[in-house]
Protein backbone atom coordinates (compact mmCIF):
# COMPACT_ATOMS: atom_id res chain seq x y z
CA UNK A 1 0.00 0.00 0.00
CA UNK A 2 2.81 2.30 0.91
CA UNK A 3 4.50 1.22 -1.79
CA UNK A 4 2.04 2.07 -4.45
CA UNK A 5 1.41 5.25 -2.90
CA UNK A 6 4.83 6.35 -2.35
CA UNK A 7 5.46 5.52 -6.69
CA UNK A 8 2.48 7.29 -7.72
CA UNK A 9 3.01 10.22 -5.57
CA UNK A 10 6.86 10.75 -7.11
CA UNK A 11 4.98 10.30 -10.70
CA UNK A 12 2.49 12.37 -10.61
CA UNK A 13 5.18 14.64 -8.99
CA UNK A 14 7.37 14.33 -11.73
CA UNK A 15 4.58 14.82 -14.36
CA UNK A 16 3.57 17.91 -12.82
CA UNK A 17 7.15 19.83 -12.67
CA UNK A 18 7.33 18.37 -16.74
CA UNK A 19 4.29 19.92 -17.36
CA UNK A 20 5.11 23.04 -15.96
CA UNK A 21 9.00 23.41 -16.79
CA UNK A 22 8.37 21.56 -20.28
CA UNK A 23 12.16 20.92 -20.34
CA UNK A 24 13.04 17.00 -20.73
CA UNK A 25 10.35 15.75 -23.13
CA UNK A 26 11.58 18.86 -25.23
CA UNK A 27 15.26 18.62 -24.78
CA UNK A 28 15.18 15.03 -25.26
CA UNK A 29 13.12 15.40 -28.43
CA UNK A 30 15.48 17.83 -29.76
CA UNK A 31 18.83 16.09 -28.84
CA UNK A 32 17.92 13.02 -30.23
CA UNK A 33 16.34 14.47 -33.76
CA UNK A 34 19.57 16.46 -34.50
CA UNK A 35 21.60 13.06 -34.25
CA UNK A 36 19.09 11.29 -36.50
CA UNK A 37 18.91 14.64 -38.96
CA UNK A 38 22.83 14.68 -38.39
CA UNK A 39 23.68 10.65 -39.03
CA UNK A 40 21.32 11.31 -42.05
CA UNK A 41 23.69 13.58 -43.97
CA UNK A 42 26.82 12.08 -42.37
CA UNK A 43 26.05 8.46 -44.80
CA UNK A 44 24.29 9.72 -47.59
CA UNK A 45 22.00 7.37 -47.48
CA UNK A 46 20.57 5.89 -50.30
CA UNK A 47 17.49 3.44 -49.65
CA UNK A 48 19.19 0.24 -50.56
CA UNK A 49 21.60 0.71 -47.18
CA UNK A 50 19.31 2.90 -45.52
CA UNK A 51 17.65 -0.58 -43.51
CA UNK A 52 21.39 -1.34 -43.09
CA UNK A 53 22.19 1.88 -40.66
CA UNK A 54 18.92 3.06 -39.47
CA UNK A 55 18.49 0.74 -36.40
CA UNK A 56 22.05 1.26 -35.03
CA UNK A 57 20.97 5.77 -35.78
CA UNK A 58 18.22 5.23 -33.83
CA UNK A 59 19.21 3.42 -30.45
CA UNK A 60 22.40 6.13 -30.53
CA UNK A 61 19.96 8.67 -30.63
CA UNK A 62 17.86 7.30 -27.79
CA UNK A 63 20.80 6.37 -25.92
CA UNK A 64 22.55 9.71 -25.66
CA UNK A 65 19.11 11.86 -25.44
CA UNK A 66 17.76 9.36 -22.65
CA UNK A 67 21.17 9.89 -20.62
CA UNK A 68 20.13 13.47 -20.77
CA UNK A 69 17.04 12.78 -19.32
CA UNK A 70 18.32 10.24 -16.50
CA UNK A 71 20.80 13.36 -15.63
CA UNK A 72 18.19 16.03 -15.18
CA UNK A 73 15.88 13.57 -13.33
CA UNK A 74 18.02 13.32 -10.36
CA UNK A 75 19.68 17.06 -10.88
CA UNK A 76 16.16 18.36 -9.68
CA UNK A 77 16.30 16.44 -6.94
CA UNK A 78 19.56 17.68 -5.83
CA UNK A 79 18.27 21.38 -6.45
CA UNK A 80 16.65 22.83 -3.16
CA UNK A 81 17.92 19.39 -1.25
CA UNK A 82 14.87 17.93 -2.29
CA UNK A 83 16.54 14.32 -2.74
CA UNK A 84 17.07 14.41 1.02
CA UNK A 85 13.35 15.03 1.35
CA UNK A 86 12.56 12.04 -0.13
CA UNK A 87 15.22 10.00 1.96
CA UNK A 88 13.04 11.27 4.71
CA UNK A 89 9.84 9.30 3.84
CA UNK A 90 8.63 6.45 5.99
CA UNK A 91 8.96 4.05 3.02
CA UNK A 92 10.99 1.64 1.48
CA UNK A 93 13.76 4.09 -0.73
CA UNK A 94 12.93 1.50 -3.55
CA UNK A 95 9.79 3.38 -3.84
CA UNK A 96 11.91 6.17 -5.25
CA UNK A 97 13.76 4.01 -8.05
CA UNK A 98 10.58 3.01 -9.27
CA UNK A 99 8.49 6.33 -9.20
CA UNK A 100 11.48 7.74 -10.75
CA UNK A 101 11.83 4.73 -14.01
CA UNK A 102 8.21 5.08 -14.22
CA UNK A 103 8.63 8.93 -14.99
CA UNK A 104 11.89 8.34 -16.81
CA UNK A 105 10.30 6.14 -19.28
CA UNK A 106 7.10 8.08 -19.65
CA UNK A 107 9.35 11.02 -20.44
CA UNK A 108 11.15 8.56 -23.63
CA UNK A 109 8.44 7.22 -25.05
CA UNK A 110 7.22 10.70 -25.21
CA UNK A 111 9.97 11.80 -26.79
CA UNK A 112 10.14 8.30 -28.90
CA UNK A 113 6.68 9.48 -30.02
CA UNK A 114 7.83 12.02 -31.52
CA UNK A 115 11.21 11.40 -33.18
CA UNK A 116 10.09 8.21 -34.80
CA UNK A 117 7.75 9.67 -37.53
CA UNK A 118 10.59 12.23 -38.58
CA UNK A 119 12.76 9.01 -37.98
CA UNK A 120 10.63 7.47 -40.36
CA UNK A 121 10.52 10.31 -43.45
CA UNK A 122 14.47 10.97 -43.23
CA UNK A 123 15.03 7.22 -43.20
CA UNK A 124 12.36 5.92 -45.38
CA UNK A 125 11.43 3.16 -43.14
CA UNK A 126 8.07 1.86 -41.67
CA UNK A 127 6.76 2.35 -37.82
CA UNK A 128 3.60 1.18 -38.23
CA UNK A 129 4.48 -2.20 -36.45
CA UNK A 130 3.43 -3.63 -33.75
CA UNK A 131 7.03 -5.62 -33.36
CA UNK A 132 8.90 -2.64 -34.32
CA UNK A 133 7.29 -0.80 -30.61
CA UNK A 134 7.62 -3.23 -28.61
CA UNK A 135 11.17 -3.86 -29.15
CA UNK A 136 11.67 0.34 -28.34
CA UNK A 137 8.99 0.10 -25.10
CA UNK A 138 11.45 -3.25 -24.20
CA UNK A 139 14.72 -1.84 -25.12
CA UNK A 140 13.34 1.99 -23.13
CA UNK A 141 12.76 0.22 -20.12
CA UNK A 142 16.12 -1.59 -19.89
CA UNK A 143 17.78 0.91 -20.52
CA UNK A 144 16.30 3.43 -18.11
CA UNK A 145 15.93 0.79 -15.51
CA UNK A 146 20.08 0.96 -15.45
CA UNK A 147 20.42 4.98 -16.38
CA UNK A 148 17.83 5.51 -13.27
CA UNK A 149 20.14 3.39 -10.92
CA UNK A 150 23.28 5.09 -11.96
CA UNK A 151 22.10 8.27 -13.00
CA UNK A 152 21.03 8.43 -8.46
CA UNK A 153 24.67 7.22 -7.83
CA UNK A 154 26.48 9.33 -10.52
CA UNK A 155 24.58 12.94 -9.22
CA UNK A 156 26.24 13.32 -6.01
CA UNK A 157 29.77 12.91 -8.05
CA UNK A 158 31.48 16.14 -9.31
CA UNK A 159 31.66 15.11 -12.65
CA UNK A 160 27.82 13.94 -12.82
CA UNK A 161 27.35 14.89 -16.95
CA UNK A 162 30.58 12.83 -18.10
CA UNK A 163 29.94 10.11 -14.88
CA UNK A 164 26.99 8.60 -16.04
CA UNK A 165 27.87 7.62 -19.81
CA UNK A 166 31.28 6.24 -18.36
CA UNK A 167 29.10 4.22 -15.78
CA UNK A 168 25.56 3.42 -18.11
CA UNK A 169 26.91 2.50 -21.76
CA UNK A 170 29.04 -0.54 -20.30
CA UNK A 171 26.45 -2.21 -18.37
CA UNK A 172 23.49 -1.48 -20.98
CA UNK A 173 25.64 -2.73 -23.99
CA UNK A 174 23.14 -5.89 -23.95
CA UNK A 175 20.41 -3.98 -24.40
CA UNK A 176 21.43 -1.67 -26.85
CA UNK A 177 22.43 -4.82 -29.09
CA UNK A 178 19.65 -6.75 -28.81
CA UNK A 179 17.55 -3.73 -29.23
CA UNK A 180 19.44 -2.53 -32.72
CA UNK A 181 19.45 -6.27 -33.75
CA UNK A 182 15.95 -6.74 -33.51
CA UNK A 183 15.20 -3.43 -34.66
CA UNK A 184 17.18 -4.39 -37.75
CA UNK A 185 15.43 -7.37 -38.58
CA UNK A 186 11.68 -6.06 -38.05
CA UNK A 187 12.58 -3.53 -40.57
CA UNK A 188 14.26 -5.99 -42.84
CA UNK A 189 11.06 -7.83 -42.42
CA UNK A 190 12.00 -11.06 -41.12
CA UNK A 191 8.95 -12.65 -39.14
CA UNK A 192 8.47 -12.51 -35.47
CA UNK A 193 9.75 -15.91 -34.27
CA UNK A 194 12.85 -14.98 -35.88
CA UNK A 195 13.33 -12.23 -33.69
CA UNK A 196 11.94 -14.26 -30.87
CA UNK A 197 15.95 -14.82 -29.11
CA UNK A 198 16.66 -11.02 -29.18
CA UNK A 199 12.99 -10.22 -27.31
CA UNK A 200 13.65 -12.84 -24.84
CA UNK A 201 17.33 -11.37 -24.27
CA UNK A 202 15.64 -7.62 -24.01
CA UNK A 203 12.92 -9.00 -21.43
CA UNK A 204 15.08 -11.14 -19.84
CA UNK A 205 17.51 -7.92 -19.23
CA UNK A 206 14.91 -5.66 -18.04
CA UNK A 207 13.85 -8.21 -15.37
CA UNK A 208 17.58 -8.39 -14.56
CA UNK A 209 18.24 -4.54 -14.28
CA UNK A 210 15.11 -3.43 -12.26
CA UNK A 211 15.61 -6.67 -9.75
CA UNK A 212 19.13 -5.84 -9.14
CA UNK A 213 18.21 -1.40 -9.19
CA UNK A 214 15.64 -2.16 -5.99
CA UNK A 215 17.59 -4.80 -3.94
CA UNK A 216 20.75 -2.34 -4.26
CA UNK A 217 18.88 1.78 -4.72
CA UNK A 218 19.03 1.65 -0.35
CA UNK A 219 22.40 1.59 -0.47
CA UNK A 220 22.87 3.57 -4.02
CA UNK A 221 20.93 6.21 -1.57
CA UNK A 222 23.20 5.60 1.30
CA UNK A 223 25.61 8.67 2.56
CA UNK B 1 3.40 -7.46 20.91
CA UNK B 2 5.37 -7.08 17.78
CA UNK B 3 9.76 -7.30 17.54
CA UNK B 4 9.54 -3.23 16.93
CA UNK B 5 7.51 -3.02 20.53
CA UNK B 6 9.75 -5.70 22.16
CA UNK B 7 12.88 -3.93 21.36
CA UNK B 8 11.63 -0.33 21.59
CA UNK B 9 12.81 1.75 24.59
CA UNK B 10 10.71 4.52 25.57
CA UNK B 11 12.37 6.02 28.22
CA UNK B 12 13.54 8.92 26.23
CA UNK B 13 12.75 10.30 23.20
CA UNK B 14 16.64 10.39 21.77
CA UNK B 15 19.26 8.47 23.16
CA UNK B 16 22.58 8.39 22.08
CA UNK B 17 25.48 6.46 23.77
CA UNK B 18 28.80 6.94 22.76
CA UNK B 19 27.91 8.33 18.97
CA UNK B 20 30.68 8.68 16.85
CA UNK B 21 30.33 9.79 13.63
CA UNK B 22 34.28 9.96 11.46
CA UNK B 23 34.51 11.51 7.77
CA UNK B 24 37.55 9.89 7.19
CA UNK B 25 40.79 10.80 9.17
CA UNK B 26 37.99 14.14 10.41
CA UNK B 27 35.90 13.42 13.73
CA UNK B 28 32.56 15.00 13.16
CA UNK B 29 31.32 13.35 16.59
CA UNK B 30 33.22 11.90 19.31
CA UNK B 31 31.49 9.71 21.88
CA UNK B 32 28.15 11.80 22.49
CA UNK B 33 25.76 11.08 24.72
CA UNK B 34 22.82 13.08 25.13
CA UNK B 35 19.07 12.25 26.52
CA UNK B 36 16.17 14.04 25.25
CA UNK B 37 13.24 13.68 27.45
CA UNK B 38 9.93 13.84 25.99
CA UNK B 39 7.74 16.72 25.90
CA UNK B 40 10.58 19.30 26.10
CA UNK B 41 12.60 21.65 23.84
CA UNK B 42 15.72 20.74 24.05
CA UNK B 43 18.50 23.15 22.31
CA UNK B 44 22.01 22.51 20.74
CA UNK B 45 23.90 24.82 20.91
CA UNK B 46 27.83 25.30 18.95
CA UNK B 47 29.66 27.34 16.72
CA UNK B 48 30.27 26.14 13.57
CA UNK B 49 31.84 23.04 12.68
CA UNK B 50 30.64 21.65 16.13
CA UNK B 51 28.88 18.69 14.70
CA UNK B 52 25.45 19.92 15.32
CA UNK B 53 24.10 19.23 11.76
CA UNK B 54 25.91 15.74 11.21
CA UNK B 55 24.66 14.67 15.13
CA UNK B 56 20.66 15.57 13.40
CA UNK B 57 21.23 13.92 10.05
CA UNK B 58 21.90 10.85 11.89
CA UNK B 59 18.86 11.04 14.28
CA UNK B 60 17.32 11.66 10.90
CA UNK B 61 18.30 8.14 9.32
CA UNK B 62 19.72 10.65 6.90
CA UNK B 63 23.48 9.69 7.67
CA UNK B 64 24.96 6.47 9.65
CA UNK B 65 26.63 6.56 12.42
CA UNK B 66 30.03 5.28 12.70
CA UNK B 67 30.07 3.73 16.28
CA UNK B 68 27.50 3.91 19.24
CA UNK B 69 24.19 3.56 19.59
CA UNK B 70 21.20 6.03 18.66
CA UNK B 71 17.32 5.43 19.58
CA UNK B 72 14.57 7.80 18.51
CA UNK B 73 11.43 7.56 20.61
CA UNK B 74 13.30 4.51 21.73
CA UNK B 75 13.78 2.50 18.28
CA UNK B 76 17.25 1.77 17.01
CA UNK B 77 18.03 3.92 14.04
CA UNK B 78 20.34 1.28 12.19
CA UNK B 79 17.03 -1.10 12.39
CA UNK B 80 14.07 1.07 12.54
CA UNK B 81 14.71 3.91 9.90
CA UNK B 82 11.40 3.82 8.08
CA UNK B 83 9.27 3.55 11.04
CA UNK B 84 11.46 6.47 12.95
CA UNK B 85 11.28 8.57 9.90
CA UNK B 86 7.40 8.25 9.87
CA UNK B 87 7.63 9.27 13.57
CA UNK B 88 9.94 12.60 13.27
CA UNK B 89 9.56 15.77 11.60
CA UNK B 90 12.73 17.39 10.19
CA UNK B 91 13.74 20.42 8.55
CA UNK B 92 17.02 22.07 7.87
CA UNK B 93 18.53 25.61 6.47
CA UNK B 94 17.79 23.83 2.86
CA UNK B 95 13.94 24.14 2.45
CA UNK B 96 13.92 20.76 0.63
CA UNK B 97 11.31 21.67 -1.64
CA UNK B 98 10.40 21.77 -5.23
CA UNK B 99 10.96 25.38 -6.70
CA UNK B 100 9.04 24.01 -9.25
CA UNK B 101 5.60 23.11 -7.48
CA UNK B 102 3.44 25.70 -5.87
CA UNK B 103 3.72 25.64 -1.86
CA UNK B 104 0.01 23.39 -1.45
CA UNK B 105 1.42 21.17 -4.57
CA UNK B 106 4.34 20.72 -2.52
CA UNK B 107 2.46 19.83 0.70
CA UNK B 108 0.32 17.74 -1.38
CA UNK B 109 3.56 15.72 -2.33
CA UNK B 110 4.60 14.97 0.49
CA UNK B 111 1.25 14.40 2.62
CA UNK B 112 0.87 11.66 -0.35
CA UNK B 113 3.92 10.33 0.76
CA UNK B 114 3.21 10.22 4.67
CA UNK B 115 -0.21 8.68 3.60
CA UNK B 116 -1.64 11.75 5.70
CA UNK B 117 -5.62 11.68 6.66
CA UNK B 118 -7.36 14.25 5.14
CA UNK B 119 -4.65 16.34 3.83
CA UNK B 120 -6.43 18.93 1.88
CA UNK B 121 -8.08 20.09 5.23
CA UNK B 122 -4.34 20.13 6.97
CA UNK B 123 -2.80 21.83 4.29
CA UNK B 124 -4.93 24.48 4.85
CA UNK B 125 -4.49 25.03 8.79
CA UNK B 126 -1.05 24.70 8.33
CA UNK B 127 -1.10 27.12 5.61
CA UNK B 128 -3.01 29.35 8.09
CA UNK B 129 -0.78 28.40 10.70
CA UNK B 130 2.14 29.52 8.97
CA UNK B 131 0.59 32.51 7.37
CA UNK B 132 1.27 31.39 3.63
CA UNK B 133 -2.07 30.70 2.86
CA UNK B 134 -2.52 33.66 0.24
CA UNK B 135 0.86 32.41 -1.26
CA UNK B 136 -0.51 28.72 -1.54
CA UNK B 137 -0.71 28.95 -5.24
CA UNK B 138 2.69 30.12 -6.07
CA UNK B 139 5.56 28.47 -7.14
CA UNK B 140 7.92 27.86 -4.00
CA UNK B 141 10.59 29.51 -6.90
CA UNK B 142 8.83 32.93 -6.22
CA UNK B 143 8.92 33.27 -2.38
CA UNK B 144 11.37 34.92 -0.14
CA UNK B 145 13.90 32.95 2.13
CA UNK B 146 12.10 33.58 5.17
CA UNK B 147 8.74 32.43 3.40
CA UNK B 148 10.45 28.86 2.02
CA UNK B 149 11.90 27.67 5.37
CA UNK B 150 8.30 28.78 7.08
CA UNK B 151 6.90 26.47 4.23
CA UNK B 152 9.50 23.92 5.11
CA UNK B 153 8.56 23.83 8.87
CA UNK B 154 5.17 23.42 7.43
CA UNK B 155 6.36 20.16 5.63
CA UNK B 156 7.50 18.99 8.48
CA UNK B 157 5.07 19.09 10.68
CA UNK B 158 2.65 17.89 8.20
CA UNK B 159 2.17 14.32 8.74
CA UNK B 160 1.97 15.33 12.68
CA UNK B 161 5.08 14.03 14.09
CA UNK B 162 5.77 13.20 17.85
CA UNK B 163 9.16 14.05 17.93
CA UNK B 164 10.70 17.94 15.77
CA UNK B 165 14.06 17.80 14.76
CA UNK B 166 14.59 21.45 13.81
CA UNK B 167 18.24 21.79 12.35
CA UNK B 168 18.85 25.66 12.31
CA UNK B 169 15.36 26.72 12.00
CA UNK B 170 15.52 30.25 12.74
CA UNK B 171 17.77 30.85 9.82
CA UNK B 172 16.48 33.42 7.29
CA UNK B 173 13.31 34.42 9.35
CA UNK B 174 12.90 38.10 9.80
CA UNK B 175 11.42 39.32 13.26
CA UNK B 176 8.22 38.37 13.03
CA UNK B 177 8.90 34.90 11.49
CA UNK B 178 10.81 34.23 14.71
CA UNK B 179 8.40 35.28 16.88
CA UNK B 180 5.78 33.10 14.92
CA UNK B 181 7.78 30.13 14.77
CA UNK B 182 8.10 30.18 18.75
CA UNK B 183 4.56 30.61 19.00
CA UNK B 184 4.51 27.73 17.03
CA UNK B 185 7.11 25.53 18.85
CA UNK B 186 5.26 26.04 21.99
CA UNK B 187 1.75 25.17 20.31
CA UNK B 188 3.64 21.57 19.25
CA UNK B 189 5.17 21.35 22.39
CA UNK B 190 2.06 21.66 24.30
CA UNK B 191 0.05 18.89 22.55
CA UNK B 192 3.07 16.77 22.98
CA UNK B 193 5.35 16.67 21.08
CA UNK B 194 9.18 16.90 21.90
CA UNK B 195 11.76 19.13 20.12
CA UNK B 196 14.91 19.06 19.68
CA UNK B 197 16.63 22.07 17.88
CA UNK B 198 19.95 23.43 16.62
CA UNK B 199 20.65 27.24 16.86
CA UNK B 200 24.06 29.61 17.51
CA UNK B 201 21.35 32.03 18.94
CA UNK B 202 21.91 31.57 22.92
CA UNK B 203 19.39 34.33 23.98
CA UNK B 204 16.64 32.35 22.06
CA UNK B 205 17.99 29.10 23.12
CA UNK B 206 17.74 30.35 26.80
CA UNK B 207 14.67 32.14 26.28
CA UNK B 208 12.38 29.36 24.91
CA UNK B 209 14.24 26.02 25.65
CA UNK B 210 13.60 23.65 28.37
CA UNK B 211 17.10 22.32 28.06
CA UNK B 212 20.55 23.46 26.46
CA UNK B 213 23.15 21.30 25.15
CA UNK B 214 26.75 22.65 24.03
CA UNK B 215 28.57 21.22 21.70
CA UNK B 216 31.96 21.52 20.29
CA UNK B 217 34.25 20.15 18.09
CA UNK B 218 32.22 16.94 17.75
CA UNK B 219 32.12 16.79 22.05
CA UNK B 220 29.42 17.52 24.10
CA UNK B 221 30.74 19.38 26.75
CA UNK B 222 27.90 20.65 28.67
CA UNK B 223 24.14 20.20 29.16
CA UNK B 224 22.03 22.14 31.79
CA UNK B 225 18.55 23.32 32.16
CA UNK B 226 17.92 26.60 30.27
CA UNK B 227 17.01 27.94 33.72
CA UNK B 228 19.93 27.90 35.22
CA UNK B 229 21.41 29.38 31.91
CA UNK B 230 23.12 32.35 31.73
CA UNK B 231 24.57 33.94 28.49
CA UNK B 232 27.67 34.64 30.25
CA UNK B 233 27.94 30.91 31.42
CA UNK B 234 27.54 29.60 27.82
CA UNK B 235 30.37 32.87 26.44
CA UNK B 236 32.80 31.15 29.15
CA UNK B 237 32.28 27.74 28.07
CA UNK B 238 32.67 28.27 24.01
CA UNK B 239 36.48 30.21 25.27
CA UNK B 240 37.02 27.21 27.46
CA UNK B 241 36.97 24.69 24.69
CA UNK B 242 37.02 26.54 21.30
CA UNK B 243 39.23 29.54 21.97
CA UNK B 244 36.35 32.18 20.62
CA UNK B 245 33.00 33.47 20.64
CA UNK B 246 29.75 32.22 18.55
Amino acid sequence: MNFWRGITAILRKDVLTELRSKETVSTLSVFALLVVVIFNFAFELRVENAHQIAPGVLWVALAFAGVLAFNRSFLLEREGGCMEGLRLMPMERSVIYVGKLLANILFMLLAEAIILPIFAALFDVPILNAALWMVIVLGTIGFAAAGTLFAAMAVNTRAREVMLPILLFPIAVPVLIASTKSTAQILDGQPLFEIYAWIRLLLAFDVIFIVLALLSFEHVLEE
Amino acid sequence: MTRMDSEQQNTWAVETKGLSKFFGHIIALHEVNIKVPYHQLVTIIGPNGAGKSTLMRILSTLSRPSRGQVYVDGLDVGKWGAEIRRRIGYATHQPLLYNDLSVRENLRFFGHMYGVPDLETRIQQLLAKVELLDRQHDTVRTLSRGMQQRLAIARAVLHSPTILLLDEPYAGLDQHATELLTHLLHEWLSSGSTILMTTHDLNWAARISDKVLVLLNGRLVHQTEASALSEKHIRELYRQYAGGGL
